[in-house]
């Protein structure tokens, strides 16, 4: 006899399902609580046994990524993870998703999104002072993608623009699969005094539970069970009510008042409300302290009357924090959040029965312990399968035949060029990262545009470099080689400005775990970003987990979004990736790897059905950002790009926009023109030395066993890229001899293609170019 | 002695610190000035800074305008103190009747930052003297209501008044008068990117010159701004107190 048939009266009213809890979750919480739960009970689990706040399909895998390493001061657990930088100062930062919501209302869904991340950061004690938003979306042709695209923009920046946090990068990405799925994904990255790191905890029985910020409505019920953690249906708008609704302006308030309560040392315990409101807030902080909470339902301050205590429990309203006060410091909490004009209010005490109770005019509510809705909720084993039809890639080191690869006959590699430079996914961002404040603070040494986000630590020569990337692309032919690729690309970004990367955060958008494929996906982006990450000794120090990605019959491809900061101790050596001094001497460091798949080159013209994405050798990476770093740090780099999505070409191309300069390179083609132009082989690096310190930039790669070639010099208007060696011959014969065999296109073409692209493909009119541009 | 400058903090205002750290730079001791205190602390000058006072949810800077801080800024402008109101602290200025014109929504509809040029229109004023030339001076934008407007005849009387402080510019200096040039970012009637008022001690801009106060961030042309509010304060207090009527003669001063 189950469980279920001793207790009928629970299950017959089904009220668990429509919560969205399984049969089977409905009896493992009875033989927790040795009891059948109550309808505030079953509601409060339902929310915390959600995918979004008990990664309970993701947990087991989660649990192989490497989280220790030097500096680490807070790790996965916590809100955000925090790294020491040296000097007795930290970074915390952590990446986190708001797909659903986004989908459901772009402009609101973003913005609470990124409330959501900022408050993760100032509730360790960290100020907030960048963000990044990673953004992807269906067909930018589309009106609905259109609608999606501008208000999830708006919402980044409305919300991000008024609380007075620079968003300094991201990107933006244009695939059919997020057609209806788009994914949103926000980083943030703040800066504490190591003495003032806070955890989210409610230590020492007795002390008071406070909760400050707004007051708590009926927004935001359930959106974690709701939205988050289940799968789409078409058209569906009856969601609407799930999505929270953001007030930056009372952000605001809060980010100054935690901050104040933490450095003045008032507070024992500082977590931030999100999925899960009070229920939540609560029960992590208890389990944490191995500690329990009672909770008074009636002291809790509401903006509408009539609230059921279901509804006041899992409430997610925004911009709310709970507090662990000693009653000796409540005044002095009372008079900073009074300043600020935030309603305050002591709505329980820390018990040490490790439960957490809800109480309501003296009768008790609820009593759930603790960890039973936090550390010990339910776990699930997924089935895993790879897809029936998989596409495999060719072995390592096993060469693509040039006809498999390269259609390019009649190929000017020239046009090729500017088309992939003025396509949606490549082109200028400037419509996008115009519309956020890039520079409240006046911290941000390099502006959202050209590579890496870099922020000074202001009274230091310390800047942070940040890079946000994923690769959907690949990881749709093969998850774990898209993961590491993901990883080996944000850290290679940060490498390449000198800094040195300190840990990963990642953001996991995957499709429903209950899909053998689709967890399949999952558990391999999961096995490539340990190994990655192992190979280059960084820590993964949080993130966080979206799954049920999809509606009937279209999943997002496996994306994968990994988050990296960099320290580099001396803003003098930062480098740049344009090109900088006419002479300069062009060199190329790393091996070309064969294989188009998944390359933008592919979206482009077309890849030979055998031919598989590039192969990465992470040995090779890492030996390659370690020579990239100490080049920079030796002075002997004018400019480093490294090549990634659109290929050689493209990095070239980029180089030479951002320096309005152009170049003039001969390249010995090993491959195929198409491989090496516009191939994606990774741990490849563009970089340029002054003609002195060319030798020694040389010497430095041969002596991190890095393959260099010096390929040519920096200077005049145009890119021109001559084409030499075996592979190269007789394209231009079969071309009919009208393109000579050379890349050849002024850098004015190139810019004006980049320029206009995104707008162009978004049907929106520039506001305006850069001077001398129009 | 230092000079005291304050800089006046509305809940929301974002970068007040960074305008207390371009006021350090400049010289002078920024004082914290909080909404709720009528007490402007025996300063200076006074500067409003950007953000979003009160949130901005009805129009930029309205309700800032009745904040307690506001009524003894007004009665220190009104006794001739200098005021400098910043991106948000113009829109407040506006709001409050201090200079004329008002600031509407950007012509893109949409909220633009990014660098931009400005020529100062006059170099005789307690905000501008140490600019040293019309070279167009280079800082970011960052706001959604930029757009300068005022009726025809309130246009006229800046102009011929020496009203208008500073103009958006191309790179090499030439206005960007019309409302649609590529340089004017928000589309502010006759370029113009700041005003001062009629008795000269009381001005506001869109640009952020507190955030171009060093090479590392991409520009210190903003520090002459800066540099130039902390002199005339030093002066003035020097002179024996804020409360002077100052400042040049305006009319056709160029």
């Amino acid at each position: 006899m189950t469980a279920l048939e001793e207790r009928p009266e629970v299950a017959d009213l089904g009220l668990h399902r429509q919560l969205g809890l399984t049969d089977e979750e409905l009896d493992a919480i009875r033989s927790r609580l040795g009891r059948d739960p109550n309808d505030l009970e079953l509601a409060m689990f339902s929310v915390m046994w959600s995918e979004h706040c008990s990664y309970k399909s993701s947990r087991p895998l989660l649990r192989t990524l490497p989280t220790s390493g030097a500096g680490v001061l807070a790790g996965p657990g916590e809100n955000a993870g925090v790294i020491s930088i040296g000097d007795g100062l930290a970074v915390a930062f952590k990446i986190e998703s708001h797909n659903h919501p986004s989908a459901v209302e772009p402009y609101q869904g973003a913005a609470t999104g990124v409330g959501g991340i900022l408050r993760d950061i100032f509730t360790m004690g960290a100020r907030p002072i960048a963000v990044l938003d990673a953004l992807r979306f269906g067909d930018p042709a589309d009106p609905w993608t259109r609608h999606l695209v501008d208000g999830v923009v708006r919402g980044v920046g409305g919300y991000g623009n008024c609380v007075g946090v620079p968003t300094v990068g991201g990107e933006l990405v244009f695939d059919p699969s997020y057609q209806g799925n788009p994914a949103v994904n926000v980083m943030a990255i703040g800066l504490l005094d190591e003495r003032l790191l806070t955890r989210a905890v409610a230590p020492g029985p007795g002390n008071l539970v406070v909760l400050f910020g707004s007051t708590t409505g009926r927004d935001g019920i359930g959106g974690a069970s709701v939205l988050a953690s289940a799968t789409f249906l078409d058209g569906d708008s009856s969601k609407r009510p799930s999505v929270q609704v953001g007030d930056p302006f009372a952000e605001k308030l809060l980010i100054e008042a935690s901050l104040e309560l933490i450095e003045h040392g008032l507070i024992e315990g500082l977590q931030d409300l999100g999925a899960g409101g009070v229920t939540c807030a609560t029960s992590e902080t208890a389990d944490r302290a191995g500690t329990g909470i009672l909770v008074d339902l009636e002291a809790i301050p509401r903006r509408e009357p009539d609230m059921a205590p279901f509804e006041v429990m899992i409430s997610e309203s925004q911009e709310r924090m709970l507090a662990v006060v000693r009653p000796d410091h409540l005044d002095a909490v009372r008079e900073v959040c009074e300043r600020w004009g935030l309603p305050v209010a002591v709505i329980g005490r820390v018990t040490a029965d490790g439960d957490l109770a809800v109480v309501s005019r003296g009768g008790e509510l609820a009593r759930v312990p603790a960890r039973a809705l936090t550390s010990d909720a339910i776990v699930h084993e997924r089935l895993a399968a790879p897809p029936a039809r998989r596409r495999l890639a060719p072995a390592p080191g096993v060469p693509v035949l040039p006809s498999d690869a390269l259609p390019e006959r009649g190929m000017d590699p020239g046009a090729v060029l500017l088309a992939l430079i003025g396509s949606p996914n490549l082109s200028s961002r400037r419509w996008v990262y115009e519309q956020y404040d890039s520079n409240v603070g006046a911290n941000t040494i390099v502006p959202p545009g050209t590579g890496a986000a870099v922020v000074r630590v202001r009274g230091t020569s310390k800047v942070l470099v940040a890079s946000a990337d994923g690769n959907q692309s690949v990881s749709a032919i093969d998850p774990a080689l898209g993961a590491a690729l993901s990883v080996a690309e944000a850290t290679r970004n940060v490498s390449i400005t000198g800094a040195r990367p300190l840990g990963v955060t990642n953001c996991l958008n995957f499709g429903d775990p209950t899909r053998p494929e689709a967890f399949w996906q999952l558990s391999e982006a999961v096995r490539g970003l340990g190994d990655a990450c192992r190979a280059l000794g960084l820590p993964v120090t949080g993130g966080n987990v979206s799954l049920y990605n999809e509606s009937p019959g279209r999943a997002i491809a496996p994306t994968p979004e990994i988050g990296v900061v960099g320290l580099l101790e001396d803003l003098s050596k930062l480098v740049s990736p344009a090109f900088r001094t006419a002479g300069d001497v062009v060199v190329i460091v790393g091996q070309v790897s064969p294989g188009l798949a998944g390359s933008a080159y592919a979206t482009l013209a077309g890849v030979a059905p055998e031919d598989g994405p590039p192969a990465l050798d992470l040995a090779a990476e890492a030996a390659l950002q370690a020579f990239v770093r100490e080049a920079a740090d030796r002075s002997l780099v004018a400019s480093a790009q490294d090549v990634s999505a659109g290929g050689l070409a493209v990095a070239l191309a980029e180089s030479a926009i951002w320096g309005e300069i152009g170049g003039h390179l001969r390249l010995p083609i090993g491959n195929s023109p198409a491989v090496e132009l516009f191939g994606e082989s990774p741990s490849r690096v563009v970089l340029t030395s002054t003609p002195r310190h060319a030798a020694a930039l040389v010497l430095l790669a041969r002596q991190f066993g890095l393959p260099v070639e010096q390929v040519g010099v920096v200077g005049g208007d145009r890119l021109i890229v001559e084409l030499t060696g075996a592979g190269a011959t007789g394209a231009a014969e079969e071309r009919g001899s009208r393109v000579a065999d050379a890349l050849d296109v002024p850098v004015s073409h190139l810019a004006h293609a980049w320029e206009h692209g995104l707008v162009r493909a978004l049907g929106q009119e520039p506001d305006a170019l850069p001077l001398g541009e129009g | 002695m230092t000079v005291r400058v304050g800089v006046v903090t509305f809940p929301g205002s974002n970068r007040d610190a960074d305008a207390m750290a371009a006021l350090a730079l400049a010289g002078a001791e920024p004082v914290a000035l909080w909404h709720e205190s009528p007490d402007l602390q025996g300063v200076s000058a006074v500067i409003l800074p950007g953000g979003f006072a009160y949130g901005d949810y009805l129009r930029a800077g309205v309700i800032a305008r009745f904040s307690p801080v506001m009524r003894a800024v007004s009665a220190f402008a009104e006794h001739g103190g200098l005021v400098l109101g910043i991106c948000n602290g113009f829109q407040v200025l506006a709001e409050a009747g201090l200079v004329p014109g008002a600031l509407l929504r950007n012509r893109s509809l949409r909220f633009v930052c990014r660098q931009v040029a400005i020529t100062a229109e006059r170099r005789d004023t307690p905000f501008t003297r140490a600019i040293p030339d019309r070279h167009p001076l280079r800082m970011p934008v960052a706001h959604g209501e930029g757009c300068y407007y005022a009726d025809e005849a309130t246009l006229a009387e800046l102009e011929a008044g020496g009203g208008v402080l500073f103009r958006y510019a191309r790179e090499d200096g030439t206005p960007a008068w019309a409302a649609d040039d590529q340089a004017n970012p928000n589309g502010s009637l006759r370029g113009i990117a700041g005003v001062i008022s009629t008795r000269g001690n009381v001005a506001g801009l869109m640009p952020h010159p507190e955030t171009a106060v060093e090479a590392a961030l991409g520009s210190d042309d903003g520090l002459l701004i800066i540099r130039s509010l902390v002199e005339s304060a030093a002066e003035r207090a020097a002179a024996g107190g804020p409360a002077l009527v100052g400042g040049p003669a305006l009319v056709g001063a160029r």
